[in-house]
């Protein structure tokens, strides 16, 4: 009998009875999503992998999300996968604005390790001991983070002539433009 | 096929000679004619005139407008249909650019296909300036050419912000018969420019034509 | 010594840099870097509306734009709690189908390219045209498709396209045993494939990866049959899964791929045929957008367009998630609503990104020949590792 996810959270309940977890609520929260404190996070990871009646085997991806202005500002999103029971399960942690920092998984699950330097380079959010924590899709030496809600989309105003002042266009030569018949003359 | 069309030597350029032998100079009384008026009559019928110049610069432009050797500089979604064009249905080695180097240093064209990321462009400065004299650059696509799509930090809104550039092809992706347009416009583009060889500019012959056509 | 295999190289499928530390011919460690086609995708859906993201998605995984518009189009009616009818699902089936035979299409003959067989690269996209005439019919542009809508497709299809899907997908398995008569038991494939870029089951699970990566590994994971989306359920067809972990055996199971969707495509057509006339968008004006002769003719319905085209849909206050079985893997969208036709958030769960990770694991203690047969098996797409 596969376990449904909230056969999941009641383990996790279980197994760790002094975690504060806390499930996500609202209607369209459509996969059941679980909150927990950062510091708790490598154990129940490894828990979760490890459980042969729930085989998280996979950790399918890691994002981060700014929820400016709430406080705590940043979440971190798990999202892992049992393929044996083919379940799927959200973990959340919350992290502030000053010093944002959370446990690396990379130990539990090595694909973690591109997916959280990821969120490192579009939050500035830390993993602390993380191999090699650098950024990844931006160039080393960008400054800022611009996924966060506070860092602008960097839209270039297109120049066209109306909304560039002091500019004057000369007259179109409508001789030189008029279509010509076009013959290509490669030989 | 109908007489009413006259056989036409298009190479001809002095006017015809006429039929008759006798409007022409030439020794009286039913003499033959001699070598000379025979040399001459030849030269007539089949001689173009132009100059050294031209000469040398229309073989040097045939030679690198039909045998341009693109650099494979594939991006994004512009590269698959630049890749399209080396595939047998839109046939590029027809106008003798299938040769895709890997190397810059052996390439004339850098077909910049697709969007250029900031982490990108110097990369692609540095690949420009490895490329040796002569060399164009088509910009394919909209991302290419002004941003495109993407308008924001990561993309450069065109690459001519970097390098010159000779074609913008637009369309996202452009159909490979677009790109193929923009290749024969640079020919046309090619044939059109001076030459430099020895330290000495050469231009292009200017051909007289009629105004309205190309 | 250190070799940089830049950006700017013919068989790195794109802007990828691998940093590599040899010894002789041996590959000791590789590090691939990326970001070179970094686009800013994910921030710049926050400023659209989630109709005006389907484009950008098309730009991803430009081997097969329509499997990226419908992995989209599945998570904002995920997160809307809406289903498109029937008819739309089998249509969208059909085309995601004859996209997975693009790609592989496009996978077949660059990677036989990097290897040598320049053949098979012609061959492959010349199948490759046929789709992207398919594409041109129903949509109008020959790859960058955006056809599919939240709720259904953009617009019906034309007549006759049925009947020319149907003549591709009864040619189709020809040109299969065309492309496996050239490599299959080619004695110069084998040496280049078999053996090489090894990836054990269990590395591959740890380093996520998914798609046929993960299936020539042995780990029968196939998300139209585990957890189907579209319809899939109703579908005959079956996963090809390779025990052998080596480069060969993600091209066995690529190429019987083809052949599979070739399989599901021809039911589709079927099932098209069986359920037209139908709708091809969901009747539901709160969220999609009514047709247009409805427009012109009735109060209610030029309204509903008139808001959800100024404004854009609202969904409710939440998030989705959904993943669907791309020809590279398991690609999956997240949105995070806040009310508004913006989302507040769009996380992209790219197959190549994870894939790619597992290029080290694969060619450390190899030669660098190898590199580039690992690369072409991985079937990697920078567009949608940079986003």
């Amino acid at each position: 009998m596969a376990p449904t996810p909230e056969a999941v959270e009641q383990r996790l309940r279980e197994r760790f009875p002094d975690v504060a977890f806390r499930r996500q609520e609202g209607a369209a929260v459509r996969d059941h999503t679980v909150y927990l404190p950062a510091d708790r996070l490598v154990e129940v990871c490894t828990f979760l992998r490890d459980d042969p009646g729930l085989d998280f085997a996979m950790l399918t991806w890691v994002g981060g999300v700014d929820w400016l202005p709430r406080e705590p500002r940043f979440d971190v999103v798990y999202h892992l996968l049992s393929l044996s029971k083919n379940l799927r399960f959200v973990l959340k942690v919350s992290v502030a604005d000053e010093n944002p920092r959370v446990p690396t998984v990379s130990g539990v699950w090595p694909t973690a390790n591109w997916h959280e330097r990821e969120t490192f380079d579009f939050y500035g959010i830390r993993f602390t001991g993380h191999p090699d924590l650098t950024r990844i899709l931006l160039p080393d030496d960008w400054e800022g983070w611009p996924l966060r809600k506070d860092s602008p989309l960097g839209y270039q105003e297109v120049a066209f002539t109306h909304n560039t002042p002091n500019r004057s266009v000369p007259a179109p030569d409508l001789e030189r433009l008029a279509p010509k018949k076009v013959t290509y003359r490669a030989h | 096929m109908s007489d009413d069309k006259q056989d036409v030597n298009p190479f001809r350029v002095l006017p015809p000679a006429p039929a008759t032998p006798t409007t022409r100079v030439s020794p009286p009384s039913g003499a033959a004619l001699t070598p000379e008026d025979a040399l001459r009559e030849e030269v007539e019928r089949g001689v173009l005139f132009t100059n050294v110049g031209g000469m040398v610069n229309w073989a040097v432009n045939q030679s690198r407008a039909n045998a341009i050797w693109p650099l494979g500089f594939g991006l994004a979604c512009c590269a698959i249909e630049m890749m399209a064009i080396v595939g047998p249905r839109f046939d590029i080695s027809r106008f003798g650019a299938e040769v895709f180097r890997a190397s810059p240093r052996q390439a004339d064209l850098m077909i910049v296909a697709g969007r250029v990321s900031v982490k990108m462009a110097p990369v692609l400065r540095q690949l420009y300036d490895q490329m040796p004299d002569p060399k164009w650059v088509i910009s394919m696509g909209a991302c290419a050419s002004c941003g495109g799509v993407f308008n924001n930090y990561a993309i450069l809104q065109g690459v001519d912000k970097i390098v010159p550039v000779d074609v913008y092809v637009p369309g996202c992706p452009p159909r490979p018969e677009a790109l193929i347009h923009g290749i024969m416009k640079l020919q046309e583009k090619i044939l059109q420019s001076p030459v430099e060889i020895a330290g000495l500019t050469l231009h292009p012959k200017r051909r007289t034509r009629k105004k309205g056509t190309a | 010594m250190t070799l940089n295999m830049g950006p700017q190289h013919p068989s790195t499928h794109g802007v990828l840099r691998v940093v590599l530390e040899l010894d002789g011919e041996t590959v000791i460690r590789a590090k691939p870097i990326i970001g070179y086609l970094h686009t800013g995708m994910e921030k710049q859906a926050e400023y659209k509306t989630y109709t005006q993201s389907i484009p950008q998605t098309d730009r991803m995984d430009y081997l097969a734009p329509l499997s990226n518009n419908l992995a989209l189009c599945l998570a904002a009616e995920k997160l809307l709690g809406i289903e498109a009818p029937a008819r739309a699902q089998a249509i969208r089936v059909l085309l995601t189908e004859l996209t997975r035979i693009s790609s592989h299409c496009v996978w077949l003959g660059t990677h036989a390219l990097d290897i040598g067989a320049m053949t098979v690269f012609f061959y492959c996209f010349r199948e490759r045209e046929k789709v992207l005439s398919i594409y041109d019919m129903v949509c109008g542009a020959r790859m960058t498709a955006s056809y599919f809508r939240v709720g259904g497709l953009a617009s019906d299809i034309p007549e006759g396209l049925l009947d020319k899907c149907q003549k591709f997908v009864d040619e189709m398995p020809a040109h299969v045993d065309e492309y496996e008569a050239l490599l299959s038991r080619n004695p110069i494939w084998l040496a280049r494939t078999e053996g090489v870029a090894p990836l054990s089951t269990a590395a591959a699970l740890a380093l996520g990866a998914t798609g046929p990566t993960l299936r020539g590994s042995g780990v029968n994971w196939d998300l139209r049959k585990a957890q189907p989306y579209c319809g899939y359920d109703g579908y005959d067809f079956q996963v090809p899964v390779e025990k052998g972990c080596d480069a060969y055996a993600r091209y066995k199971v690529r190429v019987a791929e083809m052949r599979q969707s070739t399989r599901i495509a021809d039911q589709a057509i079927r099932r098209v045929r069986e359920l037209s006339p139908g709708d091809y968008r969901l009747r539901d004006f709160k969220y999609v957008l009514p047709p247009k002769e409805e427009v012109k003719t009735s109060m209610e319905a030029l309204i509903h367009h008139f808001k959800i085209v100024a404004h854009g849909f609202f969904p409710p206050v939440g998030e989705a998630y959904a993943a669907i079985e791309a020809p590279k893997g398991e690609l999956g969208f997240y949105f995070v609503s806040d009310g508004t036709p913006r989302p507040w958030r769009m996380k992209v769960r790219s197959p190549s990104f994870v894939n790619l990770q597992t290029l080290p694991t694969m060619i450390e203690g190899r030669l660098v020949a190898d590199v580039i047969t690992a690369i072409g098996s991985l079937d990697i797409v920078l567009g949608e590792i940079d986003r």
